[in-house]
């Protein structure tokens, strides 16, 4: 990005209407997936021109993918992966028809999903493991190193070796945890709860660490590029806690940056090589910020008719592996793509 | 308000007949699409892929309040039904024979997610005449479904006597006067008596006046004079009189509390606030009509447990009595602490 003062990137967008609610956005190289909320996911090139690809026959419940492909769940039981040209792969699909509640991908292209209270894992290989837990999970994050599974589900998480016989640890702390992910070095495993709080636990000896003060339930969080920081949505700033030494955050206050919005962040997605996070408001705003200074540059105006309306919220948000172009999908369907 | 999705919450003991009632909801050509949130997969005997198993998970809120209990699968379900928002019109959520409405209830004043989306349109409750007097003595899940209820349909009623129906029914006014008490045969009710109720909409709590003699169809045809011949001994040995019984149930009561003179706003609410995180656990369901001192409106409130929902509703109208009136249901509930309590709220 360049260092100049931009007034507004406005003009960098190219917005579209996909018409129907957008719940996850990646590039697929230089093509920008949408999955929405039911039946199709949306192939878009830059130029804005969308392909409509369906792959469930319902409710696509979860989402995430690689640079390659975009994986999504179901609540027609069914796991799928799409690429850029529009192939479909059915991944799996559940003997009992269950909703897919979570996919999650490893680097190796392993595929995990769980349905239900039963965990899958089809390996790299094609062999399909399966674990029961004890309550039907939140969320699936696989670790940086290693085939190590995180499984985030009712008071606590269970980290299972798919390949290993032995039992899965199970680190406990009371309540629901939902969205879960390790830190970019895999020494942090944080969990974003049901109440507006995210846990953590120092993956070396567990350690626990809390992280509260929020307005509203932590939905989306991602890692700077150089793993310093783990910035979160849920207040009407941005939040952004600091993991730079080994003990994390604790002890220490969160960076609060960006002039307080009339909604709380509802989306965001750090840049791959820059310390910039694009932030989503629930009135639709859409702000690059800039982590050093706290500088922002705006590339959406709201849309919301009032404080209260959530109906644009920005849903989605994705970088392409380059940090040139950023997708943006909202809850009402608009969507764009921001060229920088 | 008018564009969240209802939800009606079904409960009822083992073998009351909530699985019949279900299967009519969803086979009557009634016009309206339900999504059901169901515990059992495959005792539904419809094809609808709107029909969702469900876990009846429980998690206590991280709160230190052992009675913010949530319905987590509930959360889960309904933020995947709603990517499917517009092709339902209402939803139910069928619990087990032994589930605590309470959670589900709970689920729904909690998550700011669900309230978004959804309001909690009623908690209706299938009893069996035939055996809820006995499950009420040893089955203290029977007893909270109707303590909890806002609608309850008295299934089988063709298999008791008139004095068995009359007994049955003295006891479930014993433990919740307030509800709306339905008569059925293999759950043949009009689906209007039952569904889309806005029992727990604000602006609909006005029923809030005891419907005592409110059975069957709706009207006040028994002509049971109630009044005489209270027995207070405690659930055994009633007379055979062909009046309605009063009963007294021995740990779930109600109690509602009027005022005729306005309530000083400035000592109710922190009365309340404080009555609910004391007793709270042991205060099932209130509701509350007020009208506060120097105040042109009609405030209004309800709550499940230790939970509170209260707005102001609406001007008082020219002519109407601008009367307060309070009622709890729970358990063990201190009534004289809760009668000064109120009492000492009202104005001078």
């Amino acid at each position: 990005m360049s260092e100049q003062a931009v007034a507004s990137l406005a003009e960098r967008v190219v917005p579209f209407d996909l018409g129907v609610p957008i719940i996850a956005t990646r590039f697929l190289g230089a093509t920008a997936a949408f999955a929405c909320g039911e039946e199709m996911v949306a192939l878009v090139g830059a130029d804005g021109a969308a392909t409509r690809v369906a792959v469930h026959g319902g409710a696509i419940l979860c989402a995430t993918g690689d640079a390659r492909r975009i994986v999504t769940g179901g609540d027609d039981g069914r796991v799928v992966a799409l690429d850029a040209d529009g192939a479909i792969e059915v991944v799996a699909t559940d003997a009992k028809r269950r909703w897919i509640d979570s996919v999650a991908l490893h680097a190796d292209g392993a595929v995990a999903w769980s349905a239900g209270k039963t965990v899958f894992v089809r390996t790299a290989k094609g062999d399909i493991k399966s674990l029961d837990v004890p309550s039907t999970p939140g969320g699936l994050a696989f670790a940086p190193r290693g085939f190590r599974l995180a499984i985030a589900h009712y008071n606590g998480v269970t980290l299972w070796f798919p390949n290993m016989a032995g039992t899965p640890e199970f680190w406990e702390w009371k309540g629901s945890h939902l969205a879960i992910g390790f830190s970019r070095d895999g020494k942090f495993l944080i969990t974003a709860m049901h109440e507006p709080a995210l846990h953590g636990w120092r993956v070396a000896d567990q350690r626990h660490m809390r992280m509260s003060g929020y307005p509203s339930r932590v939905k989306s969080m991602d890692w700077s590029a150089d793993g310093k920081w783990l910035a979160t949505s849920g207040a009407d700033e941005l939040i952004l806690w600091p993991f730079q030494s080994k003990d994390g955050p604790t002890g220490k206050p969160p960076v609060m940056l960006a002039a307080p919005n009339r909604s709380c962040v509802a989306a965001l997605a750090c840049h791959p090589a820059e310390e910039v996070v694009a932030a989503g408001y629930g009135d639709g705003t859409l702000r690059l910020v800039r982590v050093s200074d706290g500088a922002e540059i705006p590339v959406r105006a709201a849309t919301a008719a009032g404080p209260d309306d959530a109906s644009g919220a920005i849903s989605a948000l994705a970088w392409d592996a380059r940090g040139q172009m950023l997708a943006f999908g909202c809850a009402d369907g608009a969507a764009g793509l921001l060229k920088l | 308000m008018s564009d969240k999705i209802p939800v009606t919450v079904l409960t009822g003991y083992l073998g009351a007949g909530k699985t019949t009632l279900l299967n009519r909801i969803l086979s009557e050509p009634h016009g309206r699409k339900y999504a059901v949130i169901v515990n059992e997969f495959g005792e539904i005997g419809i094809d609808n892929d709107l029909v969702i198993g469900a876990d009846e998970e429980v998690f206590e809120m991280n709160n230190g309040c052992v009675c913010c209990t949530v319905r987590g699968d509930l959360v889960r379900i309904m933020g995947g039904l709603m990517r499917r928002k517009g092709k339902f019109d209402a939803i139910i959520v069928e619990t087990t024979g032994l589930a605590d409405p309470a959670p589900v209830a709970q689920t729904f004043f909690v998550d700011d997610d669900v309230r978004a989306h959804a309001a909690l349109d009623a908690v209706v409750t299938v009893a069996d005449a035939k055996w809820l007097s006995d499950r009420l003595k040893d089955a203290p899940e029977a007893k909270n479904q109707i303590a909890f209820a806002d609608v309850i349909v008295l299934n089988k009623t063709d298999l008791v006597s008139a004095d068995e129906l009359a007994e049955v029914e003295g006891r479930i006014r014993a433990i919740n006067p307030y509800a709306r008490l339905i008569r059925a045969e293999r759950c043949q009710v009009a689906l209007a008596d039952v569904l889309e109720r806005r029992a727990f909409d604000l602006d609909r709590i006005l029923e809030i006046e005891p419907g005592f003699l409110n059975t069957g169809d709706g009207h006040d045809h028994h002509g049971h004079d109630h009044g005489h011949d209270h027995d207070h001994d405690h659930n055994h040995d009633h007379g055979h009189g062909d009046g309605l019984k009063h009963y007294h149930d021995e740990d779930m009561q109600s109690l509602s509390l009027r005022a005729d003179r306005p309530v000083d706003p400035a000592r109710f609410m922190p009365w309340l606030q404080a009555l609910v995180a004391r007793d709270g656990k042991n205060i099932l369901r209130c509701k509350g009509i007020l009208s506060f001192k120097d105040d042109d409106e009609r405030y209004v409130f309800q709550g499940v447990h230790m939970m509170l929902d209260g707005t102001h509703q609406r001007p008082w109208r020219d002519g109407e009595a601008r009367e307060s009136r309070v009622i709890f249901i729970g358990r063990d509930l201190p009534e004289q602490a809760i009668r000064d309590g109120f009492a000492a709220c009202i104005a001078a």
